[in-house]
């Protein structure tokens, strides 16, 4: 059989792609290697922001946020979304100046955040220092529990009719005559079209079609408490966006901010490096000084993609008709949903709200961006 | 670099290799959480508390005065929270984190009690056979006025006879073997006269002390409102699962439960060293060569963390890694490093076969766990039920990590190590094996540790913030 449609990794952009082709009324299979959503999708910090999110991805994030909001309506399954708040903090004169001109050009791009003092900080969030000079305050924040995603897009797939391929990874596609070939460990799947959504593994299912696409690995570090009494009700990040902070429901605290660990593409995140977690921890203890007394349960890794110019890769594959690509998009987590439903009415044959982010512009590009955080 | 090998775990698997290595040359640093050396097995007393002899703790006495008088830099009350690559291990203690860097590393971080749940588990009052173990010989401590003993293998005569000797009071004993399968054991553990007598003294013990001993039963329910009140029996086939028969009832207000142990091989798993799953060992443990070295170069394994062997078998493993850790660092000629290995090996192949019989006694019974009742607890962290285990795999989990994602089964203070186990053999028997399920990821902290441990005092101008992200 051919399919109208083969979506090739089953992380948020992927399967957001596969679930609104397949309601659009195609014939849809997801493939990928492991189990849906295990990796960014599944083990990023959850944080649905603005005030981390890029200046000219804004306006997706709003509505990938509303997205977010609405899990219940439109993925039909729970992802534990809470939306709060927002703050971010700046502690020192150098921040404060960071925070008003980082704060201003997404305010200009369309992020309803305001500057706040630290008393008018601290009555938003009781939990914050009292060291705290200056705040972003958004109320277009919260966040989500990525590791409920695979099992929502899960049941949401299943419901939509996709044909879920997990635990089958790809090895390779093929032109042919009225699509392509896609070289599977079930062997061989057909489809009219396909969308490339590997995550940080994009660059590798590019060169199966000869396209080279230099994407960078970022190793986000990660850290997570027991269950603690309440010591926070927003998001907190800080001006430099190193820092997210929040306490889910059920108590836990997620600390991130995208610290550097160990890893590549090749063996996922390998390992954390200590001194980091300490200073992130610092940090996060800095602004919340309560979580003090919080046990470190789990600490990891997880991938980020990050194209050369840090903005996303989600249209068509020039020079190849009926072939996508969707992914690297910074912060993809939050605006994910949103530009992979635009890629989805692309392929439809729908007009699109807001503009893809083709490809074309990074082609010829000699190598990703040097390590930022390093 | 700041030693030549890192040890962790002062057992007697840990000790047996830091002082190996040190009389080799080598400079070797030891961390252990506890406050002594000896592991679970001859676990010392609490400083400044007087306990009366046993040979436990004499062994562990002997053990301890080695150390002490070793060139081993020994460093206890460290929470060991993260092993890096060329092996970096950080840690926290009395003078809040530190680390070392040695190329080698030695793990012989012993194991985790295994509890097959039944309804009433988690009332307080139900502690493990190695927490009372840990009750007994470190506290001096009783766990209840009225206690039953129950669970199998050898640890319920240890447990029984201390408290007895402890002035406790037992109201039984349940042991899920029957008479015939220790009298099939026999020959094995009479291959080590001195241990089969420590276990001839246990018997004599709980015998003298007229203790109803019930063979071949299992704890149906543990009852109670605050905290256990009753416990009923049941018996049970020779797999574990329960059969025909009346219930025993008994009041308590303790429970002693264990049903063998699991090794705690997070370490090697960390650094994703080839593993397999052994069930007489007790689950997944890291494949070694002959001297205790994993598929990672510089980093050995010993003791019941890599299979549960017992203290005989970890002491000379634990040598024998140690060992092996110096003739690589090229301090023992081939010549010294094969007549000092050969001896340990000797030592291992004789206490072989009582090793595997105690092991045997211990590993996990299937139909045990396929008689858990769906409404019970399995993660007690997360409060996630059998049925919910078996929900998520409804749902498409095939994996104990999918599990978790789906369940949030062992994302909770223990991460898993409690109830990985049994989690683990209760979604094999829906997908077909324990290897195809897997074993939860190991992670930093390898144990839980408070933030304000971890960070200690600081400026906030000295964090070493990165550079903003881009804009």
């Amino acid at each position: 059989m051919i399919h109208d449609l083969a979506v090739i990794g089953g992380g948020v952009h992927g399967s957001t792609v596969a679930l609104f082709a397949a309601r659009g009324g195609m014939k849809v299979t997801l493939i990928e290697r492991g189990p849906l959503c295990r990796e960014a999708s599944g083990v990023n910090a959850g944080t649905l922001t603005l005030q981390m999110t890029r200046v000219a991805l804004i306006p997706y994030a709003l509505r990938a946020h509303a997205m977010w909001a609405s899990a219940r309506e439109w993925l039909g399954h729970d992802v534990g979304v809470v939306v709060c708040d927002g703050l971010s903090l700046a502690f020192t004169e150098q921040e404060e100046e960071l925070l008003s001109f980082r704060a201003g050009k997404r305010r200009e791009a369309g992020a309803p955040i305001s500057l706040v003092s630290g008393a008018e900080a601290r009555r938003i969030e009781p939990g914050v220092s009292d060291t705290v000079r200056l705040a972003g305050y958004c109320k277009v924040d919260g966040f989500a529990n990525a590791y409920l995603t695979g099992l929502a897009f899960r049941r949401a797939l299943i419901d939509a009719g996709v044909a879920l391929q997990e635990n089958t990874p790809a090895s390779g596609i093929v032109r042919e005559d009225g699509g392509f070939a896609v070289q599977t460990s079930n062997g061989v799947v057909r489809a009219r079209r396909i969308v490339l959504a590997g995550g940080v593994w994009i660059e590798p299912m590019l060169a199966w079609l000869g396209i080279a696409l230099p994407i960078k690995t970022l190793i986000n570090q990660l850290v997570v408490t027991e269950r603690v009494r309440p010591v926070m009700r927003t998001v907190v990040g800080i001006a430099n966006g190193l820092l997210s902070l929040k306490q889910y429901p059920h108590g836990t605290v997620v600390i991130g901010g995208g610290w550097q660990g160990i890893g590549d593409r090749e063996r996922g995140g390998v390992e954390l490096l200590p001194d980091r977690v300490i200073g992130n921890v610092r940090l996060a203890c800095h602004a919340i000084p309560d979580l003090k007394a919080a046990r470190v349960a789990r600490a990891w890794a997880g991938l980020e993609a990050e194209t050369a110019d840090a903005l996303p890769a989600a249209g068509p594959i020039p020079g190849i008709p009926d072939a996508y690509v969707c992914g690297s998009v910074h912060s993809g987590y939050t605006s994910g949903p949103y530009i992979a439903r635009l890629l989805a009415e692309r392929i439809l044959g729908h007009e699109t709200d807001l503009p893809l982010f083709p490809i074309d512009r990074l082609l010829g590009t000699a190598t990703p961006s040097e390590a930022r955080h390093d | 670099m700041t030693h030549d090998v890192i040890v962790l775990g002062a057992g007697p698997a840990g000790a047996n290799a830091a002082l190996a290595a040190a009389e080799a040359g080598l400079k070797v640093v030891l961390f252990e959480q506890q406050p002594a050396a000896g592991g679970q097995v001859w676990r010392a007393p609490l400083p400044g508390l007087r306990m009366p002899s046993s040979p436990e703790k004499d062994s562990g006495d002997a053990l301890r005065a080695r150390l002490a008088a070793s060139a081993v830099e020994i460093r206890f009350g460290r929470t060991v929270w993260s092993v890096g690559q060329h092996f970096r291990v950080d840690a926290v203690g009395p003078g809040g984190n530190e680390h070392a860097e040695a190329p080698r590393l030695i793990a012989a971080t012993g194991a985790h009690e295994r509890v097959v749940p039944f309804p009433g588990w988690t009332l307080p009052g139900v502690i493990g056979l190695a927490a009372a173990t840990v009750l007994l010989k470190s506290h001096g401590a009783l766990p209840g006025t009225r206690v039953v003993v129950a669970g199998c293998g050898p640890l319920l005569a240890v447990v029984a006879a201390g408290i007895l000797k402890a002035g406790g009071t037992v109201a039984a004993i349940a042991d899920l073997a029957g008479p015939g399968d220790w009298l099939k054991a026999l020959p094995a553990l009479a291959s080590q006269p001195r241990l089969l007598m420590r276990g001839a003294a246990w018997a004599l013990k709980i015998g003298g002390a007229r203790i109803p001993v019930h063979f071949r039963h299992g704890v149906r329910a543990a009852d109670g409102g605050e905290a256990i009140e009753q416990v009923r029996l049941a018996p049970v086939d020779a797999a574990g699962g329960f059969s025909a028969g009346p219930e025993i009832t008994l009041a308590a207000d303790a429970l002693c439960v264990g049903h063998g142990l699991v090794p705690g091989a997070e370490i090697p798993r960390l650094f994703r060293t080839a593993q397999t799953f052994d069930r007489r060992r007790g689950g997944f443990i890291p494949r070694l060569d002959a001297c205790g070295r994993t598929s990672l170069n510089g980093l050995y394994a010993c003791g019941d963390g890599v299979g549960i062997r017992g203290a005989l078998v970890a002491e000379a493993a634990g040598r024998l890694a140690g060992l092996a850790s110096a003739h690589d660092a090229g301090a023992l000629s081939a010549d010294a490093f094969a007549a000092a290995a050969g001896q340990a090996r000797a030592r291992i192949a004789q206490a072989r076969a009582f090793s595997d019989a105690m092991a045997e006694m211990m590993a996990l019974r299937p139909a045990q766990v396929a008689a858990i009742p769906p409404e019970t607890v399995v993660c007690r962290c997360e409060d996630v039920t059998r049925a919910d285990i078996e929900a998520a795999h409804a749902d498409g989990a095939r994996d104990l990590n999918q599990l978790k994602q789906f369940t949030r089964c062992g994302m909770g203070p223990c991460q898993g190590r409690f109830c990985g186990d049994v989690a683990g053999e209760l979604l094999a028997a829906k997908v077909g094996s324990r290897e195809a399920v897997g074993a939860f990821t190991a992670r930093p902290p390898l144990r839980p540790v408070p933030l304000a441990d971890l960070m200690g005092a600081f400026d906030y101008a000295d964090i070493p913030i990165p550079a903003p992200a881009p804009l």
